[in-house]
């Protein structure tokens, strides 16, 4: 099975020698932790052996190795200009047209309704801005839920800002929009687009996607669906006029984002200029879109592993709920996203959480406000209503073991209680 | 009278931290006052309250503008 980079101590031979350790000593190891295999890390130089579990795959996966493969074949095949006619923009071509047939296969679109740009988040924006711009005959409303990704309040901050309107849909305490709220909300008159996503990123709650976007259909209004953290790892929507994607959180690249157009559904690109992918302008990254597609083909015909996936987040729900004092564990508990699972631990700060954890050798992110650039907490979290601070994600994917889960759930619980003891409040 | 914690330039989880250690101060049934001018206690206060079993009974403004959040103890 193939390893993350192991951390291990080298010198210039790759092999540990006395004395290489920097001030201040090298960490212990992780009890339990295995042998390191593989060659080192670069700038693994002078850690300890703590072999690296990584648990943020809903911020970005490790690389397919089918991605992996496709990448080197396609970086020495088609680097050419796809809309050249010479041999080799022809053959990068070729590269580029198949690339877009298996990814609509996967999606359920057709190939011409596949538009490839540099990110999740830009296909999301494009998504909403340019179906905004394609509606604007018909009013300049846009109904979003609160919890969409940062991408889509984004835009739809920037269409108020512009003279739009953006009407936020409120959840509940798992995260759920309210339904009927939003169902209500698309039918006003002036609503030109609705922006809905898959299942939320941050507490893996699913969303009622496919019942809202029929309810829109039925009243002329296109939906948007931002099914990042969906593709590759659950069944998806299909009653969508608009749906963005990411290929590096399902284990392709980074940098290749998907944007699927229904058939006569109107948009327009908000970009300027440019005749490759329906008006995005900018060179493709072939290679790398080769190797997304490679990579969602590969966990495509990998389902069965989600289910694996879906009992180890089972297993972290009810484990942490039974070991931590004072945790909740947010988010849908059944209707759920198979590989991600979010909690918040009492008087802990999250930084610190994050921190200690990834000195154990687990990796994983937070919402809580301390780890983000501002001191607002995640908008996913405050919109639920639930605890803020001290809150930990993990999120699982192909490599993730067993064994990596239970040294894990083994670590967790005295960590919290640790950091409890130094801030004084232990059993309160 | 009802104690108030000041708890003006700490970030979270530090306020709700001062609450846990301070709801014993007051009798059961009685009221705490927290004031907090971290954005993420206006979230957490309400969430601890819920956790913790305790009532939330709302924020009012200090004269200085910062938050003031009530808790009746109930355990």
């Amino acid at each position: 099975m193939r390893r993350l980079p192991v951390r291990v101590p080298a010198g210039p031979s790759g092999c540990r020698e006395s004395g290489s350790e920097p001030p201040g000593g090298v960490p212990e190891p992780v009890r339990g932790g295995r042998p390191p295999a593989g060659p080192p890390a670069p700038g693994a130089y002078g850690l300890g052996v703590v072999r690296e579990v990584y648990f943020d795959a809903a911020s970005a996966a490790p690389l397919h190795p089918a991605a992996r493969e496709a990448l080197l074949a396609a970086v020495a095949d088609g680097w050419a200009d796809p809309a050249r006619l010479h041999s080799a923009g022809r053959r990068a071509r070729l590269l580029l047209d198949s690339a877009r047939a298996t990814v609509a296969e996967v999606l359920g679109a057709r190939p011409d309704e596949i538009i490839f740009c540099a990110s999740g988040t830009q296909a999301a924006q494009l998504a909403v801005l340019g179906g905004l711009a394609g509606r604007r005959r018909a009013g300049s409303r846009l109904v979003h839920s609160a919890v969409e990704h940062s991408a889509v309040l984004h835009a739809a901050e920037r269409h108020a800002a512009a003279g739009g309107e953006a009407v936020e849909v409120p959840v509940d305490r798992t995260g759920r929009v309210d339904a009927d709220a939003f169902a209500a909300e698309v039918t006003r008159p002036g609503t030109a687009l609705a922006s809905l996503m898959t299942a939320n990123h941050e507490v893996g709650t699913n969303q009622p996607v496919d019942t809202l976007a029929r309810h829109c259909a039925q009243h002329g209004v296109p939906m948007h669906t931002d099914a990042a953290q969906s593709v590759g790892r659950a069944p998806l929507p299909a009653a969508w006029s608009l749906l963005s994607a990411s290929a590096h959180k399902w284990g392709g690249p980074p940098g290749v984002g998907v944007l699927a157009v229904r058939t006569g559904t109107r948009w327009t690109s908000p970009l300027p200029g440019g005749d490759r992918e329906r008006g995005v302008p900018g060179f493709p990254d072939v290679p790398a879109i080769v190797a997304a597609a490679a990579a969602l083909r590969a966990v495509a015909a990998e389902a069965a592993d989600q289910a694996r996936l879906s009992a180890l987040v089972d297993r972290i729900r009810s484990t942490v709920a039974a070991t931590v004092a004072d945790v909740e564990v947010v988010g849908d508990p059944v209707d759920r996203l198979p590989h991600l699972v979010t909690f918040s631990c009492l008087y802990v700060d999250g930084e610190t959480l994050v921190r200690e954890l990834d000195r154990r050798g687990f990796a994983v992110s937070s919402g809580s406000a301390c780890t983000a650039d501002t001191l607002t907490p995640s908008h996913v979290l405050a919109a639920m209503g639930v605890l803020t601070h001290g809150n930990v994600r993990v999120s699982l994917h192909r490599d993730t073991t067993a064994e990596d889960v239970s040294r894990f759930l083994a670590v967790l619980p005295d960590l919290v209680a640790d950091l409890r003891a130094v801030a004084g409040v232990a059993g309160r | 009278m009802t104690p108030v914690l000041d708890c003006r330039g700490r970030r979270c989880p530090l306020p709700i931290v001062e609450l846990a250690r301070h709801i014993g101060d007051v009798e059961v049934g009685g009221t705490i006052q927290l004031a907090a001018d971290d954005p993420a206690a206006r979230l957490d206060v309400p969430a601890w309250c819920r956790m913790r079993g305790h009532d939330y009974l709302g924020a009012c403004a200090a004269p200085d503008g910062v938050p003031v959040y009530s808790v009746r103890r109930r355990a």
